[in-house]
């Protein structure tokens, strides 16, 4: 009881607290440290909470500038700074995949040639896309729908009426179509994408999330009739590689520079970003010293600026399927199961 | 023993287990009932002579149950296979519940009838094509979007289609505009003096390349040789008017070959080359050509 009383006491009490804060168990001799929430009374236990805290923010200070110290020193010398530490990201520590591509792969190289997008991609055809969507619309897809239009040059929209998929990619087929673009809508927004290659290219079928319109974007721009570039961001494993490839037979192979249209699909983690940007490249004093520049302290850089403009959204691959769509007979190259989210570490694409 | 007003007794007032009160009436859930209603005259369990029609697989049989065999349960529904024609079918039901009640008759034709309705349409619908709704596990629902989120911070997606953007302007992709020729001129300068330097390190740098891309990239600048090059033009830009285009001088606009990917020169400023980047190549004039040249590339 003497104890509490004590307690009342505002400072100096690291030795109370020390007595107090150490349980009489056995385990008291390997904390050094005291746990705050050993401390019954809250005003004490904050304190010491204040404390350690700013404890240890001071010695991570201590090491940050140690370290910097250590590299200016060496940098100054003329010898190896010592070695940065990488921290560990999860595209760092992805599990190792059999399939990335390598430069030097002939299996490779022999499959793209016999791909189903080469001809586009040879630019022997000029793809034509053909836009529908589900039976059933929807409010935002219409908006959507005329946004792809403006992305995807050469495209039309037709109207889905109660045809059959298989009929319409028969239509398709007959118009000379190189691919087909299904969107489907669920709950009143567009949901998932089926993208079909044709004449017989393979089935693609994306769920779709994160769609923001054009209208919607702040200082949006407006995207001309030129034929757009394609980036095509960290398609590194076989699946990944033919998905690429997918996409950019939906494109022309002849971008417009002088449209300066860039959209670009970005894999990170099995999650493919669509964006759609205008760029300028502009020129901007660089003022940095000595850093990296070895001609003088200013230097002229050239900064690419981007202005989004069009529809920018999410995908992620559910199922590709060899040849058009034919859920209950098509082969089906890669399928989407529980099983794989198993470990966080291991992308598919 | 068998007495069916006693068993009807029994099991209405008291507790029949097939049967089932929805606020428009009262069913029985016996599969060998005809109508479906629960009455006493359709009461499988309270008459000791009862028909019914049953559908399995698409073949329809005639039931039927009398008091004969009432002490055998395992042979109490005789079964006959009824044809696929309509009226031949009714022929049968005719001949084999000739003396029967004329309910019970009656209801079984009208069963009948009403079940190849059934199969009928059922047959229809299952030509076409009909959207199946497949369902995903909660978790997985709630946990995409989280996951979502941390991809595109992690994507930082902005820097890296601008450093994809420099990078092909550095690479001499575009054609020359106004503005930034005299920067590219002095990058390009700057890296060819560097390039003296690094081609004796090409080779190791090779490997640690990820993606094809790298090689297809030297494809693509011998390809250029091949092709003399991109022809330098002057388009009058405005600096001003953004976005703004004239539509003039590009009578013939070259044959822009269409890649990314980085020049094999470039090595001096990405020491690390760790970029993740994977942009896909893509020209591919002719399969020999390319092969040879990425073999005799490879020596």
């Amino acid at each position: 009881m003497g104890f509490k009383r004590k307690k009342g006491d505002g400072d100096g009490e690291e030795m109370e607290s020390e007595v107090r804060g150490r349980p009489s168990f056995n385990t008291a001799e390997r904390r050094n440290v005291i746990l705050p929430s050993m401390i019954k009374n809250k005003d004490k236990r904050a304190k010491v909470y204040a404390k350690q805290k700013h404890e240890k923010k001071v010695e991570k200070q201590k090491k940050i500038k140690a370290r910097d110290a250590a590299e200016k020193q060496a940098l100054e010398l003329g010898e190896e700074p010592p070695q940065k530490m990488v921290p560990k990201t999860i595209e760092n520590t992805r599990e190792a995949d059999e399939t990335v591509c390598r430069p030097d792969d002939e299996e490779l190289f022999a499959d793209i040639d016999a791909d189903e997008f080469n001809p586009v991609l040879r630019r022997e055809v000029t793809p034509k896309v053909l836009i529908t969507t589900c039976r059933f619309n929807s409010t935002r897809g219409p908006a959507f729908i005329s946004e792809l239009q403006s992305v995807i040059p050469n495209s039309d929209y037709r109207k889905r009426g109660t045809y059959d998929l298989k009929k319409i990619v028969e239509y398709a087929k007959k118009k000379d179509y190189t691919s087909l673009i299904v969107v489907h809508t669920n709950r009143r927004e567009p949901d998932a994408l089926l993208i079909i290659g044709l004449p017989n290219g393979p089935t693609a079928h994306f769920k779709l999330s994160n769609l923001v319109l054009r209208k919607d974007i702040k200082n949006h721009g407006n995207p001309t009739s030129h034929e757009p570039e394609l980036v095509l961001n960290n398609f590194t494993t076989r699946l990944g590689n033919r998905v690429g490839r997918f996409f950019q037979s939906l494109f022309p192979q002849e971008p417009n520079f002088r449209g300066r249209r860039v959209v670009t699909f970005h894999n990170q983690r099995d999650f493919i970003f669509f964006r759609h940007h205008r760029y300028i490249f502009d020129v901007k004093e660089d003022k940095q010293s000595g850093a990296k520049g070895k001609d003088g302290v200013a230097k002229e850089r050239v900064k690419p600026r981007l202005q989004e403009c069009g529809p920018s959204f999410t995908l992620k691959l559910v199922t590709l399927q060899h040849g058009t769509f034919d859920t209950k007979g098509g082969e089906f190259e890669w399928v989407h199961k529980p099983e794989m989210d198993t470990s966080r570490r291991r992308f598919f694409l | 023993m068998q007495d069916d007003e006693v068993i009807w007794q029994a099991i209405r007032h008291n507790h029949c287990s097939y049967m089932a009160k929805i606020e428009t009436g009262i069913f029985c859930r016996n599969p060998y009932n005809v109508t479906g209603i629960c009455n006493r005259s359709s009461c499988p369990l309270a008459n000791s002579r009862y028909a019914t029609i049953r559908d399995h697989d698409g073949v329809f049989y005639l039931y039927m149950k009398t008091i004969e065999r009432a002490h055998m349960p395992k042979n109490l529904w005789e079964r006959i296979k009824l044809p696929r024609n309509y009226e031949k079918a009714l022929e049968l039901i005719d001949k084999h519940l000739l003396y029967w009640p004329k309910l019970l008759q009656h209801k079984v034709k009208q069963r009948l009838t009403k079940m190849t309705q059934i199969r009928i349409r059922t047959r229809k619908l299952n030509l076409k094509t009909r959207e199946k709704i497949m369902t995903m596990a909660r978790r997985d629902i709630k946990r995409e979007p989280r996951r979502e989120e941390k991809a595109l911070k992690a994507a930082q997606l902005e820097k890296s289609i601008e450093t994809e953007l420099l990078e092909r302007l550095m690479k001499g992709v575009y054609p020359k505009i106004l503005d930034y020729p005299e920067l590219v001129q002095k990058e390009v300068e700057v890296e060819e003096e560097e390039e003296e330097e690094e081609e004796e390190e090409e080779e190791p740098e090779i490997e640690y390349v990820e993606g094809y891309d790298e090689l297809l990239e030297e494809v693509e600048e011998d390809i250029e040789d091949f092709y003399g090059g991109f022809q330098s033009k002057e388009s009058h830009l405005d600096n001003d008017d953004d976005y703004d285009f004239e539509d003039d001088e590009d009578g013939e606009e070259q044959v822009v070959i269409h890649k990314k990917g980085r020049a094999l020169k470039k090595f001096d400023g990405n020491g690390k080359s760790k970029k993740k980047s994977k942009v896909v190549v893509e020209v591919e004039q002719d399969d020999g050509d390319t092969r040879q040249i990425l073999k005799s590339l490879k020596l």
